[in-house]
This record gives C-alpha cells, sequence and structure tokens, in this order.
C-alpha cells in the first residue's frame, strides 16, 4: 500500500517537475539576455539546493541556468558529480575539493567545515539527465571557444529538446565559426528529433547534418524514426549514404596514410640492406642487429643527455642520428674486415657467419643492457596529433614519413653523386676492371658495408620511436626488409622504395579484412609466389651483369 | 668413383654405433639398477631419443645442402608438420580423458569453443592416417614449393631467403588460435601412443630404439641416393647447374625429387620427436631454429650425411651442457660456431678429418655452387 501511495506521489513530483523544468528553460533567452527581476538568483538556486527536495533542485537548476552566474558551472559540475554538500544546521552550501577540502559554493572561497555536518545533494535520474543538460547549457556560454564546441558536441550527443532555448541563445552571440558551426548542428540535431518542428526546417536541418561526415552524425539521421514524414525520411536516407560515401573515402585515405607510414618504417630498416645486399651481394643476417644498435645508441644518448643536459631533451634524436650512424657503421666495418671479406662469393656461407654474427651481437646487449625493454623518449615536438580533413595523422609517423625520404634521397645522393658512390658502383658492376683502375676496392668493400650498416643504425633511431628496444627489435624486422629487398629487385634503390611502400599500404587494406597476423602470411605467400614469377624482383637488373 | 659402396667406412662405423645404441641404451635404462655406473636416468632416454631424431633432421638437410646446393633456411617447418600430424594423433588418443572431458574435441577445442571437430582432423585417431600423413604434409609441402621454385629457377640466397619466409608465414599461422592446432600452446598433455602410455619407461626404450632405427634407415636411404646415378646427377647440379642442364637433364625434376624426400625425413624426425619430448608448439617453426639446423650440418661437415647427424649431436650436447651450466654464454657459443666453422673448418668436422685422414671415396663439397653468381653478378 505505502509503495503504491509513493509511486503516485512520484509520478506526479516528475509531471510537475517536467512544467517548472520547461517553463524555466522556455524563458531561459529572455532571462539570460534581460537583467534579472531578483537582486541574486544564485542565493534563490542555493536555497533551493539546501532544501534537497528532488524538484526543489530541479528549480534550483533552472534557476541557476538562467542567471547566467560565474559560478554557476562549478555549482552544476559538482552537483552532477555528488561534491555538492549542504551543511545540517544552517543550510550552507559547500562544495567538496581535492583530499577533503572544501570551498563555499556561493562565494568560491576555501572554506574550513567539519565534514560530519554534511550532506550530498542528492540526485534522481531524471535529475541527472537534467544536470547535464543544463551543464551543457552553461558551458555553452563559457569564456573559450574550445569551451563551448565542446559543450555543443555534448548537446548534440544528447539531442535534448529543452536546451534548443539555450542554443538558439548562444548561436545569437556567438562570434567564433568554429563554434557556430557547431552550435548550428547541434541545433540541427535537436531539430531533427523534435517531432512537433516544421517539416521543412527539420529537412533543412537534415541536410546540415548530413554535410557533417562522421559516424556521429549518420548515428543521429538513423534515429529519424519511421513514422516521419516521408520527404524527412527520403532527405535522411540520402544524408546517410552521403555521409558513408565519404567515410569510406576517409578510411581508404586512412588506411593508405597507415601503409604509407608502415612502409616508410620498412624502407627505413631495408634500406641499408638494399645496400649490402642489393649493391654488394652481401647477405648479412645481421642487419636487423645493427637496427637494434642504432635504437640502443638512441637509447644511450637521451640517458646521458637526461644526467648531463635536461635542456637538450628535445633535441637528443638529432645527436642520436649521426652517433648511431657511426656506432653501427663502425661495427659494420668491423664485420666485414673481421668475417665477411673471407667468405666474398659465397653467398651461403655469409648467411650462415652473419646469423651468428646476429647472435653474438643480441646477446652481448642482453649482457650489457639487460633482457626487459628500454624506455626512449619521444621529444615532445613529436607527440601528440592532427587532422587533416578526414584524417588523423600522429606527429611522430609524419616524422618518420619525412625522415625516411629524406634518408632514402640523401642515400640516391651519395651513390649518384660522391666519388665514394662512383666507386662502388664501379666495384659493384666489375670488380677486376674497377680494381685495374686503380680502386681500391677493398676499402670500397668496408665503407659500402659500412654506409650500409650506418643506414640500418639511423633506422634504428626512428625504430625507438614506435617500437619497444629490446634485444629482439632487429628480429623483428629482418624477415620484412629482405622481403622489400627481393620484391623490390636487388641493386635498384627505387625498387626498394618502391617494394617498401607496396608491402606497406597493401599490409594496411588486407588488416580489415583478414586481420593482422592472416593479413600479414597472405602477403608473406603473396611475396613468395611473386618471386616465383620474377625470380629478380620488380625492378630486375637487366643485362649480362645479371646472369654471370 | 664411379663404383662407391653403399656402406662406406665412416657409414659402417656410424651404423655400428647407432645399432649398438638402439639396444644398449634402453637397456642401461631399464634393466640396470640405479646407482649403478651403467645405469642412464630416466631422463636421459628422451634427451639422447630428442638428438636422433636432429640428427635424422640434419641427415635429411645435408642430402639436399651437402649434394644438391639447396640451402633451405625452412626445414623446421616439415620437422614440425610431421610433428604436428603425430601431436594431432596423440591428442585424438586423449579421448574423453581430458581436463573438460569432452568425448571427441581435444581440450583446447572445448576451451575456444570449437563446436566440431574441425575437417582437417578427421582421420587422426587412426595410427596408419597419421603416419601417412607424417610423410605426405611435408612431403606435399615441398613439392608444391619446389614445383613453384625449381621451375622458376629460383636459386642460391633467393630460395633461402623464401624457405625462410615460408616457415616464418607458417609459425605466424599456427599461433594463430582460429587455426584448430592449439595456438600458442600447440599440442600437449599426451596420454598414450597405440595404447601404451607415453609416459611408460617401455614406450619410451621403444621410442628411442624406433628413432635410432629411423635414423639409421634413413642414413641408408639417402646414402642410396648419393651413391646412384641420381645422386652423380644432384652433385652434378650442385656444381655447375646450368652446365647440366645444357647437357639435357631436367634439373628442376632433380631437385624437386629430392626436396621432396628430404622433407619427408625431416617429417618423420618431427614425428619420432613429438612423443619423445611431449609437446609440440608453433615456436618449433621458428626461423632460427632452421637456420640452427643448419649449422649441426655445416659443423659435421656438409656433404657426408654421416657428418650431418655427428654435427647434430655434437652441437646438440653442446646446447644441453651450456644452457645448463652458463646459459647466458650459450648464445655467444653458437654465434662463434657459425662464425668459426664457416671461416675456418668449410668441410666440418668430418670433412677435416676426412682429409686429414685421406679418404678418397667421400663426394667432396664443391668450393660454391651457382649461388656464387647471383650475388656478385659481375664476376
Amino acid at each position: 500500500m505505502s509503495l503504491l501511495s509513493f509511486r503516485a506521489f512520484h509520478h506526479l513530483t516528475r509531471a510537475l517537475g517536467r512544467s517548472v523544468r520547461f517553463c524555466a528553460l522556455a524563458g531561459l533567452v529572455v532571462l539570460a539576455l534581460a537583467p534579472s527581476v531578483h537582486a541574486e538568483p544564485v542565493d534563490d538556486a542555493l536555497a533551493a539546493f539546501a532544501a534537497d527536495g528532488f524538484d526543489d533542485t530541479q528549480k534550483g537548476i533552472d534557476i541557476l541556468v538562467s542567471s547566467g552566474h560565474d559560478s554557476a558551472e562549478a555549482i552544476l559540475a559538482a552537483l552532477s558529480a555528488g561534491k555538492l554538500m549542504v551543511r545540517n544546521d544552517d543550510k550552507a552550501l559547500f562544495i567538496e575539493g581535492k583530499a577533503g577540502a572544501f570551498t563555499d559554493a556561493r562565494t568560491g572561497a576555501s572554506a574550513s567545515v567539519d565534514a560530519a555536518k554534511l550532506k550530498v545533494v542528492r540526485l534522481n535520474n531524471r535529475l541527472r539527465r537534467s544536470v547535464q543538460a543544463a551543464l551543457g547549457a552553461v558551458t555553452l556560454q563559457a569564456p573559450s571557444p574550445a569551451r563551448r564546441i565542446a559543450a555543443a558536441r555534448a548537446v548534440q550527443r544528447s539531442r535534448d529538446p529543452a536546451a534548443l532555448p539555450a542554443v538558439d541563445a548562444a548561436l545569437a552571440r556567438e562570434t567564433d565559426n568554429g563554434a557556430r558551426a557547431a552550435l548550428q548542428t547541434a541545433r540541427a540535431a535537436i531539430i531533427v528529433a523534435a517531432k512537433d518542428a516544421p517539416e521543412a526546417e527539420r529537412i533543412a536541418a537534415v541536410e546540415l547534418i548530413a554535410a557533417e561526415a562522421n559516424p556521429d552524425a549518420a548515428a543521429l539521421l538513423r534515429s529519424v524514426q519511421a513514422d516521419a514524414p516521408q520527404a524527412l525520411r527520403t532527405a535522411a536516407e540520402e544524408g546517410i549514404a552521403g555521409i558513408e560515401r565519404s567515410l569510406a573515402f576517409w578510411n581508404a585515405m586512412q588506411n593508405v596514410t597507415y601503409g604509407i607510414s608502415l612502409g616508410s618504417v620498412l624502407l627505413l630498416a631495408a634500406i641499408g640492406l638494399a645496400i649490402t645486399f642489393g649493391v654488394m651481394g652481401v647477405i648479412n643476417m645481421a642487419h636487423g642487429e645493427m637496427v637494434m644498435i642504432g635504437a640502443y645508441t638512441t637509447y644511450v644518448v637521451q640517458d646521458l643527455i637526461r644526467d648531463h643536459a635536461p635542456q637538450l631533451f628535445g633535441s637528443s634524436l638529432f645527436f642520436a642520428i649521426p652517433l648511431a650512424f657511426l656506432v653501427s657503421g663502425a661495427v659494420g666495418v668491423a664485420i666485414e674486415r673481421g668475417v665477411i671479406r673471407f667468405l666474398y662469393g659465397r653467398p651461403l656461407e655469409t648467411l650462415l657467419a652473419t646469423w651468428g654474427i646476429s647472435l653474438i651481437l643480441q646477446q652481448a646487449v642482453r649482457t650489457i643492457f639487460g633482457p626487459s625493454n628500454r624506455e626512449v623518449g619521444t621529444p615532445d615536438w613529436m607527440s601528440g596529433a592532427f587532422q587533416l580533413g578526414g584524417l588523423s595523422l600522429t606527429y611522430n609517423r609524419v616524422a618518420i614519413v619525412i625522415f625516411a625520404m629524406l634518408v632514402f634521397a640523401a642515400l640516391l645522393l651519395v651513390l649518384k653523386k660522391t666519388t665514394l658512390g662512383l666507386q662502388v658502383r664501379a666495384v659493384t658492376q666489375n670488380r677486376r676492371m674497377a680494381s685495374s683502375m686503380g680502386i681500391r676496392t677493398d676499402f670500397v668493400d668496408a665503407m659500402t658495408f659500412g654506409l650500409g650498416s650506418g643506414v640500418a643504425g639511423i633506422a634504428g633511431v626512428a625504430l625507438s620511436q614506435i617500437d619497444n628496444v629490446s634485444p629482439n627489435l632487429g628480429q623483428g624486422y629482418i624477415i620484412d626488409s629482405f622481403m622489400v629487398v627481393v620484391f623490390g629487385g636487388v641493386g635498384n634503390l627505387w625498387g626498394t622504395l618502391v617494394g617498401a611502400l607496396t608491402l606497406g599500404v597493401a599490409n594496411k587494406f588486407l588488416e580489415p579484412y583478414a586481420g593482422a597476423v592472416l593479413g600479414k602470411i597472405i602477403l608473406l605467400v603473396a611475396i613468395i609466389l611473386f618471386i616465383q614469377k620474377r625470380p629478380r624482383g620488380l625492378f630486375a637488373l637487366k643485362g649480362r651483369a645479371v646472369e654471370a | 668413383m664411379l663404383t662407391v659402396k653403399l656402406i662406406d667406412r665412416y657409414g659402417a662405423v656410424f651404423i655400428a654405433v647407432l645399432a649398438a645404441a638402439a639396444v644398449i641404451v634402453p637397456f642401461c635404462n631399464l634393466a640396470i639398477e640405479p646407482g649403478s655406473a651403467f645405469h642412464i636416468p630416466d631422463y636421459l632416454l628422451p634427451l639422447i631419443g630428442k638428438y636422433l631424431c636432429f640428427a635424422l633432421l640434419a641427415i635429411s638437410i645435408d642430402l639436399i645442402w651437402g649434394y644438391c646446393g639447396i640451402l633451405s633456411l625452412g626445414h623446421g617447418a616439415f620437422f614440425a608438420l610431421g610433428g604436428y600430424a603425430m601431436g594431432m594423433y596423440l591428442m585424438r588418443q586423449i579421448g574423453p580423458r581430458g581436463v573438460y572431458g569432452h568425448p571427441i574435441l581435444p581440450d583446447f577445442m572445448v576451451f575456444l569453443n570449437f563446436q566440431d571437430l574441425p575437417w582437417f582432423w578427421l582421420g587422426f585417431d587412426s595410427f596408419l592416417f597419421a603416419m601417412v600423413m607424417v610423410l605426405l604434409v611435408p612431403g606435399v609441402l615441398a613439392f608444391v614449393f619446389g614445383w613453384f621454385a625449381f621451375r622458376s629457377r629460383v636459386t642460391g640466397v633467393y630460395l633461402s631467403i623464401i624457405t625462410q619466409a615460408m616457415t616464418f608465414a607458417l609459425m605466424l599461422a599456427f599461433f594463430r588460435n582460429d587455426m584448430g592446432f592449439g595456438g600458442n600452446n600447440g599440442l600437449t598433455d599426451f596420454k598414450d601412443i597405440l595404447g601404451f602410455s607415453v609416459q611408460a619407461g617401455e614406450t619410451r626404450a621403444v621410442l628411442f630404439a624406433l628413432s635410432a632405427a629411423a635414423l639409421g634407415l634413413g642414413y641408408l636411404l639417402c646414402r642410396y641416393v648419393v651413391t646412384s646415378k641420381l645422386g652423380k646427377v644432384l652433385v652434378a647440379v650442385r656444381d655447375a647447374e646450368s652446365r647440366t642442364r645444357f647437357l639435357g637433364y631436367r634439373v628442376e625434376n632433380y631437385k624437386l625429387a629430392v626436396f621432396v624426400l628430404s622433407a619427408m625425413l625431416a617429417g618423420l624426425a618431427g614425428a619420432l620427436y613429438v612423443p619423445q619430448v611431449g609437446i609440440i608448439n608453433p615456436s618449433e617453426f621458428a626461423p632460427a631454429n632452421s637456420i640452427e639446423a643448419v649449422i649441426w650440418v655445416a659443423v659435421g661437415g656438409r656433404g657426408t650425411l654421416v657428418g650431418a647427424a655427428l654435427g647434430a649431436l655434437v652441437v646438440n650436447v653442446g646446447k644441453s651442457w651450456f644452457t645448463g651450466a652458463i646459459p647466458e654464454f650459450w648464445l655467444f657459443a653458437l654465434g662463434a660456431l657459425f662464425v668459426v666453422v664457416t671461416l675456418f673448418l668449410p668441410k666440418g668436422i668430418l670433412g677435416t678429418l676426412q682429409d686429414y685422414l685421406g679418404h678418397p671415396k667421400a663426394a667432396k663439397p664443391a668450393p660454391e655452387p651457382d649461388g656464387a653468381a647471383v650475388a656478385h653478378p659481375a664476376e
């Protein structure tokens, strides 16, 4: 019996609350613009909150919104979070801050109060929705455009018809273009959902929303009910189709950018190999370890900078790049002079010996630095992301793409325009003839191998930004790198570039359909089949040199 | 040189040692009381059995590398496929005794919400079928792979790299749970084989003897191949592929035949390996494993067959000792082994021994097959 009566009472209060709220919000425009009739409406609102009945609270919220008072947002936020407290004896209101500190809700001044005497202003689900809408309405008037845009988006998601007057009021005042667009979309979202709005206005709203190509907008248009007028439904369907086309386009573009990003990582890892394997014909299975050494050099450089010159941390990578080149290059020269030069003309033995070297280097790094991942920091200017059309790009990925292209261009220049490059090409084409012309082939071999290894070291600096720096870092790239070089065509840097980007993009387009692992498997099988068809790769060297 | 005995001096010693081991090792394990100096402890029996399987794998690699110049860096894939075929039979033998007690599905399938047995698991409850698969699956893969590769004349390091890509792709595939091969954990918790418990000492003794027998027979088969006319053609392909082709031999067919045979032997080795170690998982496909198997052959001496088995034994005993005594130095030792053997012992232990003893009848490893031409275009 008592339960029944409580329910009836609840319904009654709810109906009452709704009408009160409607009146208050409908009058909001007038109230917000015209000077308030009360001396201090905030006091009325606070008094209502202090009464702590659900209807009183609703009334308080409405008054607070219409007051446009500076502290309205803080009070509403506190109310929403359950941090608005009322003191039992004098009905004064306080906001609970961090670690038990309190501020006076009226003045915002910090206050020392006995927490035991405080009681939270209660909310129910209806009030919670109401507070959210009110917060949205209040923040629509926030001073910073970014906050206003966020508020408009919140209103757009809630589609609460009660917020319409507040949105209109804000629109009338809005000067910032971005915020204005956001407000218009929010307004359109409300109107599309409002059954009582004129049909023409609703269709115009649908078109406005359809211009925003994002999944939120599509979801909004999908919510147009089946009982809506025919013209409105057609407009909504067209809008959805348009959005989907646009989304599919941006999705494909996003895949392309991911693919280019992965492709440039592959390019960085493979380009050193393109020199040692492609130009010299040496199978260097320790190539991945050169990359790893580059990454560890970055770690050491950052560690030193952190200890001795923390202000330089932002530019740590610029120190790491030449150092990584030198360290990896020196290791490469040592390997060439120590082992590989005895094995020229025996590629299978070279393969085994360099594999052995890779095991030694891995274990050496594991012994020195430990088996766990090392933390390599990202400079501030490389973290974060930005939007370009419908694309979201992170700065570090963009930096790596640019860096890969720079390294590629530099390498091309070295091979085409420098004396060393000339000698390298001469030795590659005809070793004995080059030797007769007075080129020190031994020296050229060592330098070429050092160059290839050094470039691998530079790749390590870049990879340290996106991958775990561990002794196994190189292992993950060695098979991919070989695939790129073999696919692109041995002895041809352009082939490596095309190969890397093709594999990267193909991989990213396969991933949504096949999953990451299966996509990779498909790609490996495809390359294996491709090599059967064109055993010398995409851009094969032609002529007598190949056959030998 | 035209008539080479099927069993030469080293072969005779090898067969004799194997036959002796097949009898003596299980005997010393089962019949001699623990505590006696001649007792072989329980843990050692499957360990030596494992070495025998590795030796068979090494011989299969030597057959194609030492005699035909095909350096496969993916032979671990054939080994693992044979192992998986055996593992699937052993899984089916568990029946309703699994943790979940499902009458048909192995535990991992119940765990991964499989409703029915995938089609490729059908038939593996029969031992005979499984044994056929042990040879057939690696054989078919090798045939398809070799058919494409040898016909389009992919040779030398290119072949090595794509075999490596093949085993890498298989490893990724077998790591996937929805492939239906147990994902990362692979196949394990075997109960019995042909009705005998895999844990029982007697079963292990029999498996050991079978491994020794398989190694011996595998050796004889390879030896038969390399001493036959086919073997002469293979050596010719290794030393001068183009010249052999111009003489009218269908080089790709010879290569394909020997590659498939080698893959089947590797599969057999894997099948014997699994019940002795009690587990098979995708890490067996890791490219590093395949390369490690190649170094066994290089250490023992390529192109000698017996040397390959010897190399597998030496390196693996070394590995067991190192990883027990000073684990952090094992990779240094293994890496150094790769470098030292290629630089200073190109003929391996047995090849060097043969040179030293002046033994004339072993096929001499050539300085380098055609791969040289690929790598140094201009020379």
